[in-house]
């Protein structure tokens, strides 16, 4: 791919912005709009800008595809694991009360890892899928 | 007022870009008018107050799945032939569909009439859960954003079963077009020779 100057100057300014905005929507989704999910897709937004840019094979050596898919893995464990983790302390599957040392503060621990959780999940399949897609057509 | 203003604006450019989708052919402008229709449809839902699904929309929509039809249409071709070429001109009757679409309308804008007042207080969505998610999500959860505390932690564990869903795309995704396709093996010399004798 032909080297630009502008895009590469412009990108590298912007990923960093996107992906401190994703940060921002996944651990301040209890307050505002946005959540796991949301941020999952603008992190995993990011990459892909990254990938548009700077090619493909660029982009695969940052986050290497089998890291992708342990970490869509480790999101659902994650998430699976917090419910077991409620169970075992003598709660119902995902009853986060008995996280904390009282509700609220369980409530809190509880949600703030199932979305980090789904934002894991979410960021990994997306950049899956932009890969698989994007992949075929390269050899 | 000025909500209803935006609402009509923004409706009439919903029928304009699905009627400008429709007439195109070009396969990379339909894209682009998709991802518009996703824009559009969020700042809708943000007229109507409702952020978190706005905030979704903006960003699988018009972001994530207007990059992944693009990396699909690289692999295909750019421009579909027209639809209306494909049928024999004799067999094309306009006002059949015309006829069909006229009635089924009419009846839907029939059916709207029924259904209560966006945001009326005694709508069947406002009287049944929503009272007690509203009234008890802060002494419970502690979290003020009432769609998170219900998301994550009421329906904790629907919310599981969307993440296993997305995570069981990817897999699938994987499975199906994931792994490198094997070179096609590189022809010897001598087996080039031995095809052509």
């Amino acid at each position: 791919m032909r080297p630009n100057l502008i895009l590469h100057v412009v990108a590298k300014f912007v990923i960093p912005l996107i992906i401190l905005f994703a940060l921002y929507v996944q651990f301040h989704g209890d307050f505002g709009p946005g959540g796991g999910f949301q941020a999952g897709v603008i992190f995993s937004a990011a990459f892909i800008l990254y990938a548009l840019v700077f090619g493909l094979d660029t982009a695969e050596k940052i986050i290497p595809p089998h890291w992708l898919r342990i970490l869509a893995a480790l999101g659902v464990v994650i998430y699976a694991g917090v419910g077991m983790e409620s169970l075992l302390l003598g709660g119902n599957y995902l009853d986060y009360t008995l996280l904390g040392s009282n509700q609220i503060a369980g409530q809190h621990l509880g949600i703030l890892l199932v979305e980090l959780g789904v934002g894991i999940t979410v960021a990994a399949a997306m950049l899956i899928l932009f890969f698989a897609f994007a992949g075929r057509g390269r050899d | 007022m000025i909500d209803i203003v935006i609402n009509i604006t923004l409706l009439a450019f919903l029928a304009i870009t699905s009627v400008a989708i429709l007439r195109m052919t070009n396969l990379f402008a339909i894209v682009m008018l998709f991802g518009i229709f996703s824009l559009l449809s969020a700042g809708l839902f943000v007229v109507m107050d409702a952020p978190d699904v706005a905030f979704t929309e903006a960003a699988v929509g018009a972001g994530i799945s207007t990059v992944l039809m693009l990396a699909t249409l690289a692999l295909v071709k750019r421009r579909q032939k027209p639809y209306y070429d494909e049928a024999p001109h004799d067999a094309h009757r306009p006002w059949l569909p015309m006829i069909v679409v006229a009635v089924t309308g009419s009846a839907l804008v029939y059916g709207t009439w029924d259904i209560p007042a966006f945001g009326a207080p005694d709508a069947p969505a406002q009287t049944h859960v929503a009272r007690y998610y509203i009234e008890n999500a802060m002494p419970d959860t502690g979290v003020p954003n009432i769609v998170t505390a219900v998301l994550a932690s009421y329906r904790g564990f629907d919310t599981l079963g969307e993440v296993t869903v997305i995570f069981t795309a990817a897999v699938a995704v994987l499975l199906l077009i994931g792994g490198r396709r094997p070179k096609p093996p590189v022809k010897t010399k001598d087996e080039g020779k031995q095809d052509e004798a």
